[in-house]
C-alpha cells in the first residue's frame, strides 16, 4: 500500500538553480525488502551522472522509478522543477495519477538493456510510434526527425530492418534513436551495454560520447564499464544497499575513494577486468 | 447389403450444396461474434476492476464448464420466459458465439501474457495512451501467439454448427435430417455430410496454417 504523503514538500521547484532530476527521501520497498533507503539525488541540467554498484543495490530501481514504471513508496520525484511521483490538486500535493504521469513521462527517455525495440515494427517505425502518437508529430514531421536521429546513430540504411534482423548493437543503437525522438530532457541508460557482444560495445558507447558532446542533455546511466564511466561522467555515485555510499567526480571515485565498501568494489570489479 | 444410390445422391446433392451456404455463414457468423467478445472478456480480466475482473472470469468459467449444447437450447427456450423471443438464427449464433468468446477468451489472454514484459515497459516510457498500447505494441504480438489456437477453434466452430440443428436451423445437419425422413434413407444424407464437412475442414486448417507462418514472418518473428 501507498503510504499518504506525510511531509510538506514545494508544490514545484524554483530559485537561481533548479536540479533537472530531485530525489527527496525516496524509499522503495518490495514486501519487506527496502530497495531504496530514503534516497537524496540531485542531478544539474546537462549532467552525465553515472551510477555504479554491486547487483541487487538498487541501480535499475533508482532509473525505474524516475522513469515512473513503478510507484515509490515515500518521498518525492522531481523534473525539470516538476513534481514527477505527485501532482498539484486542491493546493496541496497528492499521488500522481495515470494520466499526469503519461504526460510527465515525455520528459524522460529510457534506454533498456534487453533494448525492448518492438519486434513487428522496423527500426524506422519503431521511431515515428510515439511522436506521432504522443506528440502528435505528423508523419511527414516523425519521419524526418527519426531519419536524422538514426543517421546519428549511424543506422539510417537499415531503417527499414525489423529487429531481429539487426545486430544487438544495432537494436541498441535503434533503441537510442527512439528514445530520443520524443526529445526528452533527461535520458536513463540501464546496463545498455550489458547484453551486447565486446566487439559491439564500442559502436553503442560511441553513440553516448557523441550525446554528451552535442546535447544539453541530462543523463543518468548505470554501468559495470568502469573504463567508460571514468572517461565520460560528471560525478559517479557509488551504491550500495540502496543508498549512496559515495559520489564525486570520478577522478576521485576512481582515484582516491574514501569508502572502504567503494575501495572493496573497485578493487574486485577491477581485478575480475 | 451395401446399397448406394447414385441417383439419389445427384438429387440431394443441390438441397445439402444450399444447406452447406447457412452451415457455412453460422460458423462466419459465430465466429465473428466470438473473436470480438472473446477480447472484451479477455481485457476484461485484466482490468484493474476486480469486480468486473471477478465476474467475468466466473462468466467464462461457467460458460466453459457446460455443454455447448445445453447453452443453445438455454437461449432459445428459456430466453421466451424472460420476455426475449428470439429466431433461431438469432439463438444459435448468440450461444455459439457466447460459448467460442469463453474459449477464445482464454486463447488471447494466454497471447497477451506471452509478450514480455520489456514491451509494456518501452511502451510506457514512450507514454504510450493503453488504447494505444494495447492496439499498436501488444495485441499485434499476442496474435502469432494465439493465432494457431484461433485456427483450432475456428475449425471448431465449423464442426459444432450441427448442434444449431436442434432448434431449427437450416444447416446441413438439418436438412440431411430432413432428407433422410423424408426418403427413408440416411446413408447417403449422412456421408455425405461427413464428406462436405471434410472436404471444408482440411483445405481450411492447411490454409490457416500458411497464414500463421505468414503473419510470423510479417512481423519479423521466426517460423514456429
Ligand atoms: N519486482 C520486484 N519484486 C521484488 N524484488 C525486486 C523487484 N525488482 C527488484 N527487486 C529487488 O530489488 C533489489 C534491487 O534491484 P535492482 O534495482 O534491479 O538492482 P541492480 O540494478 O542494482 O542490480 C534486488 O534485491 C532485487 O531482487
Ligand atoms: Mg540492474
Amino acid at each position: 500500500m501507498k503510504e499518504p504523503v506525510q511531509k510538506e514538500y514545494p508544490r514545484q521547484l524554483e530559485g537561481e538553480k533548479v536540479p533537472m532530476v530531485r530525489f527527496r527521501d525516496v524509499t522503495k520497498r518490495y514486501g519487506d525488502l527496502v530497495v531504496l533507503d530514503s534516497l537524496d539525488l540531485d542531478v544539474d541540467e546537462g549532467e552525465m551522472v553515472t551510477i555504479i554498484g554491486p547487483s541487487g543495490s538498487g541501480k535499475t530501481t533508482v532509473l525505474r522509478m524516475l522513469m515512473a514504471l513503478e510507484k515509490i513508496n515515500s518521498g518525492i520525484i522531481y523534473v525539470d522543477g516538476q513534481p514527477m511521483t505527485h501532482m498539484p490538486k486542491n493546493g496541496a500535493l497528492t499521488w500522481a495519477d495515470e494520466k499526469y504521469l503519461r504526460r510527465q513521462r515525455t520528459n524522460i527517455g529510457m534506454c533498456f538493456q534487453h533494448f525492448n525495440l518492438f519486434p513487428h515494427m522496423t527500426a524506422l517505425e519503431n521511431c515515428i510510434e510515439a511522436p506521432i502518437q504522443v506528440l502528435v508529430l505528423n508523419k511527414k514531421a516523425a519521419v524526418e526527425r527519426a531519419e536524422g536521429l538514426l543517421d546519428m546513430v549511424g543506422m539510417l540504411e537499415k531503417a527499414g530492418e525489423h529487429p531481429s534482423r539487426l545486430s544487438g548493437g544495432q537494436q541498441q543503437r535503434v533503441a537510442i534513436a527512439r528514445a530520443l525522438a520524443m526529445r526528452p530532457k533527461v535520458l536513463l541508460f540501464d546496463e545498455v551495454t550489458s547484453a551486447l557482444d565486446p566487439e559491439v560495445i564500442g559502436e553503442v558507447t560511441q553513440v553516448i560520447r557523441k550525446l554528451v558532446n552535442k546535447h544539453n542533455l541530462t543523463m543518468l546511466m548505470v554501468t559495470h564499464q568502469m573504463g567508460f564511466a571514468r572517461e565520460i561522467s560528471d560525478r559517479v555515485c557509488f551504491f550500495y544497499d540502496g543508498k549512496i555510499e559515495e559520489q564525486g567526480p570520478p577522478e576521485e571515485i576512481f582515484g582516491a575513494p574514501q569508502s572502504e565498501r567503494t575501495q572493496q568494489f573497485l578493487g574486485a570489479v577491477l581485478e575480475a577486468t | 447389403m451395401f446399397d448406394w444410390r447414385w441417383a439419389f445422391v445427384a438429387d440431394i446433392l443441390p438441397r445439402l450444396l444450399k444447406a452447406t451456404g447457412n452451415t457455412v455463414l453460422a460458423a462466419l457468423l459465430g465466429y465473428g461474434i466470438a473473436a470480438i467478445l472473446g477480447l472484451v472478456f479477455a481485457l476484461a480480466q485484466r482490468t484493474a476492476i476486480a469486480s468486473v475482473n471477478r465476474t467475468v472470469r466466473e462468466v467464462v468459467e461457467f460458460i466453459r464448464s457446460t455443454p455447448l449444447v445445453l447453452q443453445i437450447f438455454f437461449v432459445f427456450y428459456v430466453g421466451p420466459q424472460f420476455g426475449i423471443t428470439l429466431s433461431p438464427w438469432a439463438a444459435g449464433m448468440i450461444a455459439i458465439g457466447l460459448h467460442y468468446a469463453s474459449y477464445l477468451s482464454e486463447v488471447y489472454r494466454a497471447g497477451i501474457e506471452g509478450v514480455p514484459k520489456g514491451q509494456w515497459e518501452a511502451a510506457l516510457s514512450l507514454s504510450l495512451s493503453p488504447v494505444r498500447t494495447y492496439s499498436r505494441i501488444i495485441i499485434p504480438q499476442a496474435i502469432p501467439t494465439a493465432f494457431a489456437g484461433m485456427g483450432n477453434y475456428f475449425v471448431g466452430i465449423f464442426k459444432d454448427t450441427p448442434m444449431l440443428s436442434v432448434i431449427g436451423v437450416a444447416e446441413l445437419m438439418h436438412t440431411a435430417n430432413a432428407i433422410g425422413s423424408e426418403h427413408y434413407r440416411f446413408l447417403e444424407p449422412y456421408t455425405l455430410v461427413g464428406g462436405i464437412f471434410l472436404a471444408i475442414s482440411l483445405p481450411t486448417a492447411a490454409l490457416l496454417r500458411r497464414l500463421e507462418a505468414r503473419i510470423r514472418r510479417k512481423m519479423g518473428l521466426r517460423p514456429r
